[in-house]
């Protein structure tokens, strides 16, 4: 049974019947941009036999929804749209029955429009609305209710627009817009590190001090910001960074907890080794986190676009020390954030200043350089990879070692909590770094296994305590330099035995929908003359959708990507061209990461604070892409949000590399980076 | 200085006090409610805060009161580009649409000045505006299309 439907299997958790024929679904997963709440929606249509405009959604609220954790990993298809499919069906079934009963007919003669019963062919004057009794929503879920087969889909399957598009498109819909008159606007004068203790306030008026945390506080957002301005803070205890060993390869030389997975060292000498890098990079959503709160009652509301509700009420009830009843916590949909930004704990800054001042709304606004100094970031990391060859030149043993920081340390794990939470008197100790286990996907081994047979294969790999910043969730965790290695090194191999790329990856790999992928991509794939041309394939996870990428670049002193082309396989697809959208955004994000971005720091911490210091790709740097959805449908349905960014960073070093004639090893593939390398290349004796 | 300031926005003539530092976003989203104009960076990096004042696009996170005092703002509220927005639509050209106000206010006086922009022309039209989850090729098309409609 679905994981969700096992932790909520009340039917009314999931459902209820509203009037003028509608119904409402409750979700836990949240809106982040990818489109989730209508192909949930979607899915719940199917089942009933109902329009999708007669479902209404509810997503992310501890209240009235779901504990479904939190909205990641590509998991709200196969988590959230199980259980919502079970559910429907379930209930379907239930009140097919009773109106069965009702009318004196057999439940499989009934036929179901928009909710109505039919009879051979005529309305019966039944519905779901009027069969279906309190009790119902009472009911556990079986978790075995019959679900509807594929071929007979009407929704499941369509291009159904996004619901909450129009409004976006019209300014609204966000948590920044929410606004009632006498809110109080609140910026934090955040503490610099674990360690800082405030020393000397100066020139600070209405403000909310708790330990050494602090927020000024004004009418208007203009007049906190202007407060922020103002203020002269002195703090004692700060850390000092040694910026210039801060990079991917700090990660070997500091303590780490070592893990062995797979074969046991073989008495083999490796032949070929190749070792990539990421530096640290940033989430860097366009909009900065925001959050509202109000305590009234002895009852604590708080508004938060962070990516779950439920984990989030109990991790601000273990900072504010009160009872999760207490608080209600409410999504409500922010920028895009691709892991776990700043969001939640803007929702603890907000908490504990309403906390402060009971009976206010309180608005609490990131700034821009708020966000990028203080959100988590993705870790960076280092990637080695070796194989011993047989006489074809096929890997015959292979090791992978990895060194990396934790890339989950979300509040409500173990490992982590809320940032503000370092301020207050009594301060949690530093968390212990664990990583999500391989069962889960893993994070800094994630997709390290390669899909392909390369004989006894084996993951050393290092969990690096005390990297100079927070690190948690990005994108795709560890899955970029993990395929980056494999399909850069790969490259190597072919070309060692004289084989092309695409070629050789085939007489290594005997998943069909694996090769399917590949070979798709490859017969579309052109180079035109002057230009680079790489491959790229995963599988997300090992186990969620499948993704090959090509990429045509030409090189000079920068990379200009020319065209991407990307063919995926993620089964049974409930809206394809919002599984497209995620195709591609994946792909433009990779892109960026591998070619642009690079998290700068300072004494004090992160110093690059805005766009221009933490650059992202333009728009005027974004080539076509052509992506596409191959393979079964009829398949159970893969997670598809994550899939794509391995395979375009791998394409795109492979492309550099054929472009170039030398490999780029260490990300981002900066213009210095390129005119070494080509410095290099030109060099004779190297 | 504070003061009162005329300031037409979307067609609607208003009188502002506001100082006349204080930036034209906040004065849209917080004296007018006008909250489709958005905070990105307050530096003129991304372009969500993207207005009309005269027709050009400008960046609202630093256009000052007093210099836009007088003037004819258009916040994405005010738009009146139905080609446009069927055309975002058609091409489900948004993620988080946190970005899209500003592309579509840029996008529309691209549009008012250049009837058949080249993918290229749009390219440099909206590249001072950033598109964190990735939608650029979608919206560039999206353009493209309400351009020949
Ligand atoms: S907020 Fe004005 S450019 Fe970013
Ligand atoms: S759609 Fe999210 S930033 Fe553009």
């Amino acid at each position: 049974m679905s994981q969700s439907l096992a932790r909520n299997p009340r039917l009314g958790q999931w459902i209820r019947f509203l009037e003028h024929d509608r119904v409402r679904i409750a979700t836990g997963k949240v809106e982040l941009g990818q489109g989730i709440v209508t192909a949930l929606a979607q899915i719940a249509a199917e089942e009933l036999d109902l329009d999708p405009d007669q479902v209404m959604m509810l997503s992310g609220s501890s209240d009235e929804g779901p504990d479904e954790l939190y909205t990641t990993s590509s998991l709200s298809i196969m988590d959230s749209g199980a259980a919502i499919r079970l559910v429907t069906a379930e209930m379907r079934t239930l009140l097919a029955e009773r109106a069965a009963r009702r009318l004196n007919c057999a439940p499989e003669d009934l036929g179901i429009e928009r909710g109505h019963f039919h009879l051979a062919g005529e309305r019966t004057g039944q519905s779901y609305w009027t069969v279906t009794e309190p009790g119902d929503l009472e009911r556990e879920a079986s978790g075995t209710a019959l679900v509807k087969p594929h071929a007979s889909y009407r929704t499941v399957g369509r291009s159904v627009p996004r619901r909450d598009l129009p409004g976006k498109l019209a300014g609204g819909g966000f948590i920044h817009d929410l606004d009632e008159p006498g809110m109080l606007h609140a910026r934090i004068l955040r503490q610099p590190g674990y360690s800082a203790r405030l020393a000397n306030i100066d020139g600070i008026g209405d403000h909310v001090q708790i330990g050494h945390f602090l927020a000024v506080l004004g009418d208007s957002p203009l007049a906190a910001e202007q407060a922020a301005k103002r203020a002269r803070v002195r703090w004692t205890g700060e850390r000092e960074l040694d910026p210039a060993r801060i990079n991917a390869y700090q990660l070997l030389e500091l303590p780490s907890r070592k893990h062995h997975i797979g074969a046991d060292f073989a008495d083999t000498t490796h032949d070929a080794e190749l070792t990539v890098s990421r530096p640290y990079i940033a989430h860097a959503s366009l909009g900065p986190s925001c959050a509202l709160a109000l305590y009234r009652d002895d009852h604590l509301t708080v508004w938060s676009h962070g990516q779950g509700m439920h984990p989030l009420r109990h991790s601000l009830a273990r900072a504010l020390d009160l009872a999760p009843e207490a608080i209600s916590t409410i999504h409500v949909d922010g920028a895009g954030c691709y892991g776990h930004n700043g969001a939640d704990d803007a929702a603890l800054d907000a908490a504990l200043i309403a906390l402060a001042r009971p009976g206010r709304r309180v608005r609490v606004a990131w700034s821009r350089e708020d966000e990028f100094g203080y959100e988590p970031l993705g870790t960076a990391m280092v990637v080695r990879v070796s194989a011993a060859v047989d006489a074809a030149g096929r890997p015959v043993d292979w090791t992978t070692r990895i060194w990396s920081g934790p890339h989950v340390n979300r509040p409500g794990t173990t490992s982590g909590h809320l940032l503000a939470r370092e301020a207050l008197p009594d301060p949690p100790p530093q968390p212990v770094p664990t990583d999500p286990p391989l069962s889960r996907g893993g994070g800094a081994t994630r997709n390290a296994i390669p899909l392909y047979n390369v004989g006894a294969h084996r993951i050393c790999w290092h969990l690096v305590a005390g990297t100079p910043v927070r690190t948690s969730a990005l994108r795709g965790l560890g899955a970029v330099p993990n395929v980056v290695a494999i399909e850069a090194f790969l490259d190597k191999l072919a070309a060692a035995a004289s084989t092309d790329p695409v070629e050789y990856r085939l007489t290594l790999l005997e998943d069909e929908r694996a090769r399917r992928v590949l070979r798709e991509v490859r017969d579309r794939a052109r180079r035109e003359s002057g230009q680079g041309l790489g491959f790229g394939f995963a599988r997300y996870k090992n186990m969620a959708a499948y993704a090959a990428v090509a990429a045509a670049v030409t090189v000079d002193e920068a990379v200009r990507v020319e065209k991407i082309w990307c063919a995926a396989d993620a089964g049974l697809v409930i809206n394809p061209d919002g599984a497209l959208n995620q195709l591609e955004g994946g792909i433009v994000q990779a892109m960026s990461w591998t070619l642009r971005e690079e998290v700068r720091f300072d004494a004090h911490g992160v110093a690059s604070l805005d766009w221009d210091s933490y650059p992202i790709l333009r728009f005027d740097e974004i080539p076509e892409i052509e992506a596409w959805l191959t393979g079964p449908r009829d398949q159970p349905a893969l997670g598809v949000g994550e899939c794509t960014v391995g395979p375009t960073a791998a394409a795109l070093c492979n492309a550099v590399a054929d472009a170039l004639g030398v490999r780029i090893l260490d990300m981002p593939l900066t213009r210095d980076r390129i005119v070494a390398a080509l410095l290099a290349g030109d060099d004779p004796a190297s | 200085m504070a003061g009162t300031w005329n300031l037409e926005v979307n067609g609607q003539a208003h009188a502002v006090q506001a100082e006349g530092s204080e930036p034209l976003l906040h004065v849209l989203r917080d004296h007018l409610g006008l909250k489709g104009t958005r905070y990105g960076c307050g530096l003129e990096q991304c372009g969500a805060c993207m207005v009309l004042v005269d027709g050009d696009p400008v960046h609202a996170c630093t256009r000052r009161m007093d210099t836009a005092a007088g003037r004819s703002v258009t916040t994405v509220e005010g738009l009146d580009a139905p080609g446009l927005l069927a055309a975002f639509l058609e091409e489900q050209a948004g993620q988080c649409g946190y970005c899209l106000s500003g592309i579509l206010v840029s996008a529309k006086a691209l549009l008012d000045r250049t009837p058949n922009p080249d993918r290229a022309t749009i390219a440099a039209a909206l590249a001072p505006h950033l598109c964190r989850c990735g939608v650029h090729a979608r919206i560039l098309r999206a353009v493209a299309k309400a351009a020949t409609s």
